[in-house]
């Protein structure tokens, strides 16, 4: 009972819970999204800052489980620093864990504290919730793209 | 314990899921009935007994099956009629659940001419504790309007706050609709007093019976309303099939709401004419067997009695307000005194979300909702975003409660909260 209960919340996990890293909405950002779980009503308001193609800064304020907000802060620590590339790659090598029902096996050299939710691929009705950051993170990097991407268009047109 | 059905270990066997066991054989402590209810064999059986030997369409089949199916959907009318003490069968609408006989009403408001119409300058007015399918049909009605949606605002310890009720419910006033027990702060609700209120200034009355028709005895003339509406798998009976009850006066004069089969009294290529009450609002194949189910539901409950249900129900719920009392940092939301509420009890818990909560009862095989319920601005006034919530029923027994309280101070030593 306890053991089943362990492969969800693991020790790394309940560390993020506790001592989230890089929550707080921070200026410099050039998107800001906010996104709900309709089921449960967890939200998180997410702002991304990106510059030379680099992901500088991943700002957050939320509210949820402690799988929501773990998994806010496990992504802000991958993602921060990355190009924006490799960031996009880390997000579907997560996205393919938490919807793998658990035969996944998932790969620390990329996405290091994130492997500790492998467990929860095996929970469905928890998957949402760790996958809610990411997908925030995703629809605001995709919304700097996209801008930045009309701005080279308006130039050279 | 004083109150507790005498024969609940009888009660128990006739619910068959209460045998199951959970993984790593933990047996299953069902504290989500507010969710929906659990069977009886006999609701089971019944249905099983429809579609082995009775299935036929109702009411357009000419053969012998036919006239057995149609029986039996119209009986199950009757036994709901009965059970609810509607002074008139045909003033028993089947839907499919309450969000459609909800819906159904807030619709066919917006289409009608005459009294009822509803316009610009008109108001509805609803409370802050509604389920989201009392809420979001009436936003839609009064945005297509050109309407006002007001509502009753809550006191600090849940109930429904009437300081301002003279005010609130006027002259402008088409229509008020609120629920008799809330789903999430389990409040009842002084439905009558509402009521008449409302019919001094000429506006009709919706009750969203949802949770108040499983717990206690209704009767719905008594109740006030004009309009009332429950679902049918909330009171042991099945889901897809719901009940909107309406004084006939008010039924006549709402405008159809799906148009079809069943519906109408005849049909022209220019135009139709409309079958009478109930009909008129049953367009299409109805949930038959669904129908039919509820009907052993009803008939269940009525043998158990409601009255003794609802004492059941308060015993039982006194007892888990006493309980989780006990917990450090637990705050339950609503009402503290069982008098004054149904058996849903939602609470917090410092320190553990209510998901995380949630699912280290699961791994003990207790299972209770966390979330909002559908009661977002309900958690709202109270400044929470979600809520576990513990809700019991006939079946429940004390020593499940104890089952609850005891998982709540696992998770509490889980997630090393003292």
């Amino acid at each position: 009972m306890s053991q089943e209960l362990d492969t969800l919340y693991q020790e790394i996990i309940l560390d993020h819970y506790k001592n989230p890293l890089n929550k707080g909405l921070r200026d410099p950002f050039e998107a800001e999204v906010h996104h709900v779980n309709p089921t449960c009503g967890d939200e998180v308001t997410l702002r991304v800052h990106i510059a030379g193609g680099v992901v500088e800064d991943v700002s957050y304020d939320s509210v949820g489980c402690s799988i929501s907000q773990a998994s806010a802060s496990v992504m802000t620590d991958l993602v921060i620093g990355k190009p924006v590339d490799e960031a996009m790659q880390i997000h579907a090598t997560f996205q393919e864990l938490m919807q793998g029902r658990g035969n996944v096996e998932p790969d620390e050299d990329v996405l290091e504290d994130g492997i500790a939710f492998a467990g929860v691929a095996k929970f469905p009705a928890r998957v949402k919730c760790a996958l809610l950051s990411w997908m925030a993170w995703k629809d605001a990097t995709a919304q700097i793209v996209a801008s930045s991407a009309d701005n080279k268009e308006t130039t050279n047109g | 314990m004083d109150g507790l059905l005498p024969e609940l270990e009888v009660i128990r066997k006739d619910f068959p899921i209460l045998e199951r066991q959970l993984a790593g054989g933990m047996p299953l402590v069902y504290l989500d009935s507010a969710n929906t209810s659990q069977k009886p064999q006999v609701v089971i059986d019944t249905m099983v007994d429809h579609l082995e030997h009775h299935n036929a369409n109702v009411a357009r089949a000419m053969h012998q099956l036919g006239a057995e199916s149609s029986e039996a959907f119209e009986n199950a009318r009757d036994k709901v009629a009965a059970f609810i003490n509607a002074p008139s069968r045909d003033e028993v609408i089947f839907t499919k659940n309450a969000s459609e006989a909800l819906n159904l009403v807030a619709n066919t408001l917006a289409w009608a001419r005459g009294p009822l119409e509803i316009g610009e300058g008109d108001e509805v007015v609803i409370t802050e504790m509604e389920h989201h399918s009392n809420i979001v049909p009436w936003q839609l009605l009064t945005e297509r309007k050109g309407a006002t949606l007001r509502w009753f605002g809550l006191t600090d310890d849940g109930q429904l706050d009437l300081s301002n009720i003279d005010s609130l419910i006027t002259e402008k006033t088409k229509v008020v609709s609120l629920t008799w027990v809330s789903n999430m702060l389990g409040t009842i609700n002084p439905i009558e007093k509402i009521a008449r209120r409302a019919h001094e200034v000429g506006a009709i009355v919706v009750v969203d019976a949802s949770q108040a028709v499983p717990q206690m005895a209704v009767d719905v003339v008594e109740s006030g309303a004009d309009l009332l509406a429950f679902t049918g798998h909330k009171v042991v009976g099945p889901t897809g099939i719901g009940v909107l009850w309406g004084k006939r006066e008010v039924l006549d004069q709402l405008p159809p709401f799906l148009g079809g089969g069943e519906m109408i009294e005849t049909v022209a290529m220019e135009r139709s004419t409309y079958a009478g009450i109930p009909h008129k609002f049953e367009a299409g194949t109805p949930p038959i067997v669904e129908a039919v189910g509820l009907g052993a539901a009803v008939d269940y409950l009525g043998h158990v009695g409601m009255d003794a249900i609802r004492a059941h129900e308060h015993a039982i719920t006194a007892y888990a307000l006493d309980g989780l009392a006990t917990v450090p940092g637990l705050t339950v939301l609503g009402p503290l005194d069982a008098a004054l509420r149904g058996g849903a009890i939602s609470f917090e818990i410092d320190g553990v979300h209510p998901h995380d909560v949630a699912q280290v009862l699961d791994s003990r095989g207790v299972a209770v909702r966390a979330g909002h319920h559908c009661a977002k601005p309900a958690h709202k006034r109270f400044g929470v975003q979600a809520s576990t919530r513990a809700s019991s029923y006939l079946y429940t027994t004390p020593a499940e409660i104890d089952a609850l309280v005891e998982g709540l101070e696992y998770t509490r030593s889980y997630f090393k909260l003292g």
